[in-house]
Parts: C-alpha cells; structure tokens; sequence
C-alpha cells in the first residue's frame, strides 16, 4: 500500500450483512420508483409534443382555425369522463389494500369503461374533422394538434389493454404482492394520463378557443 | 404474378433494392456473407447454439448483458470505422480530376452511417455496457433493478444495430447526415428507403436506451450495499447515475422529433416541411435538445473511469471526490442548456445567441476542474504506468485540447467562421476520441480481467494505444487546419490543390488508428492464447480500491456470496487495509432472477416491425406489431421470475476459488 | 436517501388512510378547477381574453399540482424523498423544453422575416 494516511487502527468493523435480504431481486420499493421513473420521460415525451404545438400552434396555412373546429362542449364532456375515471380509480385503492378482490375488480372495469367513453368520444371528434377536411394534413396547427391528442389517446388505449389484463390477472392471483404492485403501478399511470390531460384541455383547446 | 399482388407482398422491395450493381458493396456483402457462414457454420459444428441461447442470449445476468453490448460495440465499431477509412481515402484522392472512387450520393450515405453508427452502435453500446457490467459490483449489489428489462433493452439496442446492417444490403442507408436534418429527410427531398431505416433503427435503439437508462438509475438509487451513502459511492457510479439520468431527461426529445419526423413521412403531416406552416428549423431545435446532452451522456462515464483508474494507479484516494461529484451533477444540469450552440448561425438573434454561448462556455469550468482533481491525485503518487494509466495520460493530453476548440466554438461570432467547417468535426473528434474513446479503451482493459480472469497481452495492447494516440493526432491535426482555412465538411471533391497533403496525412493518420485497433482486437485474441501466463486468480490485479475487485475474476452469477457493508468510500480498499478475510462457510441461499427469452423474442419482433415499415410491407408490420403485444402481455402472466441458488452450489463455487483474495 | 435500501421499502403511499382523505379534498378541487376554466372560456364572462387566459392557465397549473399531490400522493418521504426530486428535476426539464424551444423559435421566426402565407401567420401572434 501506498497510501499511509489510513491507519489500520480500527476494530474489525462488520463486513458483510448478517441476514440476506432481497434488495438484491427488485423489490416493491424498486419497482415502483423504476415505473415513476419512466413516466417522467413519458412526460418529457409530451412536453416535446406541447413544445412543437406551441411553436407551430398559429400556423394555420390557411385552413382552419380552432375556434371553427373545436366544440367545448364535447370537450368539456370528454375531460369529465377521464377525471370521473381518475376518481373511480381512487374508489378502488382502499379495496386493493384491503384485498378485497370482487370490489377491486368492479371500480377497475368502471374506470376502464369511462377510459373507453373518453377513447369513443375522441375517435369521434377525430373522425368529424376529417370528414370536414381539417386531418393532420392540412396545416401544421392540426398536425400538432392531432398528434398531441393522439398521442394521449394512445396511452388512454395502452391503458385500457392494461386494465383488461389486470382483470383477468386478478380473476388468476387475486390479490397477492406482485398484483398490489402492478396496481400501484397502473393506477400513477392512470392518473399521470390525467395530469397530461389537464395540458390537453387548458393549452390546447381552451387557449386556442380564446384567441 | 401481378404487379399488385407484388406490391402488397413485398411493398417497395424489388430486385433494383439489392445493390448488385456497387462493386464495393457487392464485394463487402460476400466477405460479410462468407465470414456469417463460417461464424455459423462453426456454432452449429460445436454445437454451441444451446449454450449461447441458454447463458448468454437470455442471460438476465448484468454481467453478461454488460460483455454482450460491449461485443457489440466493437463489431459496430469495426463497421463504422471503415466507413471512416473510405471517407479519408476519398478525400485523400480526389481533387482536380480525380473523382475518387465514391460518388456523392455514395459519399452522403458512408458519412451519415458513419456518424449514427459511431454514436448510437458504438459509444452507446460500449457506454451502457461498461456501465452495466461494473456498477452493480461497485455498488455491492447482486444484479440491475429490473433484470428482464436489461435484458430486452439489450436486445433492442442490438436490433438497431442489425436494422442498419440490413440497410448495407438491402436498399440504401440515409444520406442526410447523423442526425437527418429536416427538411432535406423529409419525404419531398428524400423518398427513397435511407431515412426510413434510420428513423426505425434509432427509435428502436433509442426505447432501449431509455429503458436500460431507466434500469440503471433505479439500480442507484435502490440497490446500494448496505453503508453505502450517495457520498460513499465509487466516482463511476455517480457519473453513470448522471449519465443515466441525462439520457431519460433527453432521449423523450429525440424520440419525439423522430416520431414526428416518421409522421411527416408516413402520413403527410406538416411539422418539418416547408409547406403549410411546418417549422424544419424546429427539427434541429428538437434534436439538439438531444444532442448536445448526449455527448455528456457519454463522456460523463469515461470521466468516471478515468477518476477510478487515477485513483488505482496512483495508489492514493481520489483527490477532491466531492468535488468531482459536484462538478458531475453541475454539467448535467449545465449541459441541458447549450443546445442553441449547434446553430448560431440559424439566426435566432443577439440576445438568445448570447445566453447559449455564455452557457456553453460555463461549463467549461466543472469540466477544469475535473482535469485539475485527477492532476492533483496524481501528485506526489506512487504512478504505475500501466495501460489503463496510459489511456488516461493520453487522455489529458488529448482531451484539453478538444475542450479548448470547443470554448472557441461556444464563441457566436466565431462559430460564424467556423460553423459547418472541417475545424468543427475536428473538435467533435476530438474530444469524442480524445474524452469517449480514450476513457473507453482504458475502461475495457482495467475490467478486462474481471470479466474473464485474465488480463490482455500487454504488447499489443500498447500497440492499440500508440495507434489510437499517433493516430489520432496525425489524422486530426491537419483536419484542423484545412478547417480553420474554412473548408467545409461533408464534401467527396476538392477543387484547390494545395489541401491535397492535408488529406494525405490525414488519411495516413487514419491508418495509423486501424493498427491501433487491430492491435486491440490482437490483445485480446493474444489475451485468450496466452491466458495461462495472464491469469488473475486473486480477483484484485490491479491492487484496486472498490468493491468489483473484492469478488472473483471472473465474479460468480451472484456476484457476492455475502451482501458486503461499506464502511468507507473506497471500500475495498479499507477493507483490505484493515485485514478482512474472506468467510469460509456459513452460505445461504441466494435469491436471484430467472433468465427468459422474451427480450429476444420481443426485440425481434421490434426488428421485423421497423423492416416492415421501412418497405412499406405493411402485412408485416401489422403482423409484427400485433406480435409485439401478443408477446408482451404473454410476459404478464409469467409470474415464476426468480429461483434460489441453494446454499450448497454456493458453497461449492465459492470452494473453487483458488486463492483468497487477502488485501496486502 | 442516506440510509441504504435494506429495509423493505413499503407500499406506494397510495394505500394508507390518509392518502383517502386526499382523493377527496382532490376529488373536490379537481372539479372545481376544471369546471371554472371550462365555464369562463364556454360564457366568455370576462370580455378579456387576456386576463381569461391567465387565470385558465393558473387554474391548470393549480389542477396538476392537485392531482400529483392528491392522487399521485407524492411528498417528501416516499421512496426516501426520490420520486420528489425526480419530479422536482422532470418539471426543470419540461419548462426548459417547452419555454426553452417557444423563446428560440420566437426569435428564429421574428429575425429571419418568412415569407407571409396566405390566410395564416408564421410569425406566432404573442
């Protein structure tokens, strides 16, 4: 040795764990930091997307403007289905804690048929625009616009595959451990699409409704 | 059959798409199609298929993964550098006229796959793979956070990479540059195949990438030995904790501007056209917010391995370890908002111009300082020159200089001389040769032998470093000054003369760097012919200081036979320096995770999907993507993922070690 | 974050009864805060789009900041104070994206004088 700064003067400190434990086999704690991990680059993904809407959002190229295209209404009824589905998702944490299979499964299918009201409404909103020759191809503004929404749609549909396998899952395992896991996991993912939402509606459609 | 029913099958592949009529390719194709043959052949005849699909392919051991996306690293290396070689021969012969022997079509694709290929195949690869092959270890832990998703991110990675080697072959790669400006990639100006087969490979790559650097933070955050502090932690495994945080914060942007870049293409959107209000120069916005990170997200490892060598070599504690990690955290914050540096000359005006170059220029500072803490461990140390040492000199050296080109760029009215200049690929290679490669080589030969339990031949691996250093050198020097005389980059022809002996010399130093990697791919085949002589049965052979070398070489599947505890930032070495005996007995069953196919299978697929759509089979791109989900979902169901090692096969291996490992 | 992860970590704070308590109260605000902006855009009861739109964009923030504290639950202690910094990170990087590219293209656009299209604007209206 080479360096004489440390003195060998210690007693023998312990040098190894008494108890083998399972921080080595990704527990619950890494599993659910691992998934918040991966949604804030899934949120960087659409702060990309809010980014390219609000550099092109006033490049109409002459087509149609927002005010002529969007109607608040049926917005306003999507935005309430997604945020009832936030809630009835919290309806079902209690009964997951307690392992209460038959109600985790009923607040679950609610949630997944109000994702699926606001996936109905949306593929509906889509299609009208189309059919009035505003699609993504017409200007920037609805390239930005129907890829952000889109976008968000699409994680709405992955989470509805998500919650249809949960229920099967759950109909299998009940609710052990690693079914409590993927639920604490689905549920941030189900509310983080929310929270995205929450851009959708305020930046999207309200400011462009505004001006 | 009819010319429909040809179309829906094979979308856009017809007989035209196979480069036949290119005697380079032709001839590249039948070397790469014999050498696959023999490869295959002799795996067949030695019936290794079953091990290597069994240990390796669905090996969800960190170790292992790490070796594999180093493997690949240096085949992609081989593949980009001859790229490079026929770029330097080009440009060494053809002036007045002489047209050389690549048109500029041909030209355009060989830099832009040398560029993507050095990046994403290459610095990537061997970055994630030393990172995930020796900070596990460090950090005392049995394996990554989430093993199955190292596994699949690996796969991805290497599903890329194949993704580009198809497009060699079948059809042709993007001749739009390494990052495929809009809106040249758009569909207007380039219909043909190359961008589409970069967009696929990179996305595929890149949800990898973000997934293993996903992997490797939670690994950090949550795996640590027990005692181990944030500030007891090994100087690598902050910078890969940085590195690893950068690219989660990055990679979304590139994604996101491919995605949108892929939307231009395949459905006639208007982000990156030049009509109806689409904005190309947004492009170049949004994947800079990418680029320049990454080029930290890459050197910030190879800082790490240079403090870890420095430290070992001079046989003192790092100098100023909270200093370099404080100067570690600053530059990823720091280089998140330098972006605008990449074009000045765009035109975004004074005020915005200002901020990026004053930004630019402050990170130069933790970057110094970093410099004068590996200086100061060095001073008054016992320094044993020993090849990873040298890379880390050689470093210095090289890499100063790259910083200081680089400050004079961060500069807007000088960038405005030099932008698209060869001076600024010169810097580029510089500090990515000098800072990246460097540290990378050192870092392959100091674990070396804990991945196999031998070191590399010493001869041939000097010979791979003079090579690298001369090399480098006499081939960037005169790139340097042909730059700052204002040639441009990217061009297969001069017309002035007077440049040709810049290009000579240059083409000759880029000779110089294929002995020096000819030279490692010897020291390692010389490694394995002489393993007997270079045997490490100790697991410590550089008298190092961390806790990959408290293990054997090469380490057991889990690693520790006990969880170690960390008193002391350099943990081994207190270890060793307070006389700690490796126990004898007393093992228990280890709990470990259950190796699987689905990374493969799911990669795959991945890759089919990307072939499918670069051809317009839309069939197979439909099928493949209903088989991704298929598979993925499948996964779900499978809740048999870990298994015990039982007590007595620990025993057992842990009795094959042949000597202990006891500190001096 | 000091202290090593040997001991199991426990659930995601989503299960305790206090985390109830939240999904009300965020359950009540969020309504609140989506019907109000959705109510001044929809009657226009201000006359000023500008001050609208202010207070639509305070209300959105105040929305998300709700839903990730009520229903996201995080605070400083779970995971040992890490999925808050993460957060605290994500949102730096977010308004540097999204702020960051709006204030480069803004200028972009303002210097470099494109051509004016017809029937829309290039250079975004601030």
């Amino acid at each position: 040795m080479t360096d004489h700064t440390r003195l060998p003067s210690d007693a023998a400190p312990s040098w190894h764990l008494a108890e083998d434990d399972d921080h080595d086999s990704g527990g619950n704690g890494a599993t659910v930091l691992g998934f918040w991990i991966y949604l804030m680059s899934d949120a960087l993904i659409f702060a990309s997307l809010f980014a390219m809407f609000g550099v092109v959002r006033t490049n109409y190229a002459g087509g149609q403007m927002p005010h002529e295209i969007f109607e608040l209404p049926l917005v306003a009824l999507n935005t309430a289905l997604l945020l009832a589905s936030s809630i009835t998702f919290g309806q079902a944490m209690p009964h997951i804690e307690a392992g209460r299979v038959r109600a985790t499964r009923f607040w679950l299918a609610v949630t997944g048929l109000l994702g699926a009201g606001f996936i109905g409404i949306e593929l509906y909103e889509f299609s009208t625009l189309i059919a009035e020759g505003a699609g993504p191809q017409r200007s920037a503004f609805l390239s930005a616009f129907f890829t952000l929404v889109g976008t968000h749609g699409a994680h709405v549909t992955i989470g509805l595959l998500w919650i249809g396998v949960i229920l099967v899952q759950l109909g299998q395992h009940g609710l052990s451990q690693p079914m409590k896991r993927r639920l604490i996991c689905l549920s941030m993912f189900w509310h983080f699409l929310d929270i995205i939402w929450i851009g959708v509606f305020t930046f999207v459609y309200l400011f462009g409704v505004l001006r | 059959m009819s010319d429909h029913l040809l179309k829906s099958i094979f979308g856009r592949l017809t007989w035209e798409s196979f480069p036949l009529h290119e005697p380079i390719l032709l001839g590249t194709f039948i070397v790469v199609a014999a050498l696959g043959l023999a490869l295959f052949g002799a795996l067949t005849y030695f019936r290794l298929w079953g091990y290597l699909w069994t240990e390796w392919f669905t090996s969800v051991d960190h170790k292992r993964i790490g070796i594999m996306y180093v493997i690949l690293g240096i085949i992609m290396l081989l593949r980009g550098f001859s790229d490079a070689l026929m770029m330097r021969a080009q440009q060494a012969i053809a002036f007045g006229d002489n047209q050389g022997f690549l048109e500029a079509h041909h030209y355009d694709q060989i830099f832009t796959a040398h560029g993507t290929i050095m990046i994403f195949f290459v610095a990537i690869p061997l970055v994630v793979g030393l990172v995930n092959f020796v900070m596990p270890l460090q950090l005392g832990a049995r394996d990554v956070a989430f093993p199955f998703l190292n596994n699949l991110s690996f796969w991805l990675t290497a599903a890329g990479a194949v993704l580009v080697m198809i497009s060699l072959f079948v059809g042709e790669f993007a001749s739009t540059g390494w990052l495929s400006y809009a809106p040249l990639a758009g569909l207007a100006y380039s219909p043909e195949t190359g961008v589409d087969y970069y967009l696929w490979s990179l996305q595929i790559a890149g949800v990898g990438t973000t997934l293993s650097a996903i992997n490797m933070v939670a690994t950090v955050i949550k795996m640590r030995a027990p005692g181990m502090t944030m500030m007891k932690m090994p100087v690598f495994c902050w910078t890969a904790l940085c590195s690893n945080v950068l690219a989660i914060a990055i990679f979304p942007a590139l994604t996101a501007a491919f995605f949108l870049l892929m939307l231009d293409r395949y459905i006639g959107t208007h982000f990156f056209t030049n009509e109806l209000g689409g904005s190309p120069m947004m492009y170049w916005n949004m994947v800079w917010i990418w680029g320049h990170p990454e080029v930290y997200v890459l050197v910030l490892p190879a800082f790490g391995i240079y403090s870890e060598i420095t430290s070992t070599f001079t046989g003192k504690r790092l100098f100023g370890y909270t200093s370099m990690v404080y100067a570690t955290v600053v530059i990823t914050i720091l280089s998140y908002l330098v972006w605008l540096h990449h074009f000045f000359t765009m035109g975004a005006g004074p005020s915005v111009n200002s901020f990026f170059g004053i930004a630019t220029m402050v990170i130069a500072i933790p970057t110094g300082a970093k410099i004068f803490n590996w200086l100061f461990t060095m001073y008054r140390g016992d320094i044993r020159f020993e090849l990873p040492m040298m890379w880390v000199v050689a470093f210095m050296l090289t890499f100063v200089v790259g910083g200081m080109t680089g400050v004079l760029l961060a500069i807007p009215p000088a960038d405005f001389v030099l932008h698209n200049s060869l001076f600024l690929v010169a810097h580029f290679h510089n500090v990515i040769i000098g800072g990246v490669v460097f540290g990378l080589f050192a870092g392959m030969v100091y674990w070396f032998p804990k991945a196999f339990g031998f070191k590399l031949d010493e001869f041939w691996g000097k010979v791979a470093f003079w090579g690298w250093v001369i090399g480098y050198w006499v081939a960037w020097t005169p790139i340097y000054v042909v730059g700052l005389m204002g040639t441009t980059r990217r061009v297969n022809h001069f017309d002035d003369p007077t440049l040709q002996p810049y290009f000579i010399v240059a083409a000759i130093g880029a000779l110089i760097i294929l002995v020096g990697i000819l030279g490692f791919v010897m020291s390692i085949v010389m490694g394995f012919v002489k393993r007997d002589q270079l045997r490490d049965l100790t697991g410590d052979p550089w008298d190092g200081r961390t806790l990959e070398w408290s293990t054997t070489s090469p380490p057991p599947a889990y690693n520790f036979a006990f969880t170690p505890v960390i008193h002391d930032l350099d943990a081994w070495y207190d270890m060793k320096s307070r006389g700690y005996e490796r126990p004898a007995g007393g093992y228990r069953p280890i709990h470990m995770p259950r190796n699987t196919g689905a990374g493969i299978i799911l990669a795959g697929l991945a890759l089919s999907l990307g072939f499918g759509m670069v051809w317009y089979m839309w069939w197979l791109a439909a099928l493949s993507f209903a088989g991704l989900i298929v598979v993925a979902v499948a996964h779900t169901f499978n809740f048999a993922r870990d298994y015990f090692i039982p007590a007595d096969e620990v025993a057992l291996t842990e009795s094959k070690r042949h000597q202990p490992a006891v500190g001096a | 974050m000091s202290q090593p992860s040997i001991a199991p970590e426990t659930a995601h704070g989503a299960t305790s009864g206090h985390s109830q308590r939240g999904y009300r109260i965020g359950t009540i605000l969020a309504i609140i805060l989506t019907a109000v902006p959705f109510w001044l855009v929809m009657s226009g009861v201000l006359h000023d789009a500008q001050t609208t739109a202010a207070l639509i964009f305070a209300m959105g923030f105040a929305q998300i900041i709700v839903h990730v504290l009520c229903f996201l639950h995080l605070d400083t202690r779970s995971e040992g104070g890490w999925t808050l910094l993460a957060f605290l990170f994500t949102t730096v990087i977010v308004v540097l994206t999204i702020a960051g590219s709006i204030w480069v293209m803004y200028h972009l656009n303002a210097n470099m004088m494109p051509m004016p299209m017809p029937g829309g604007l290039v250079i975004p209206a601030h």
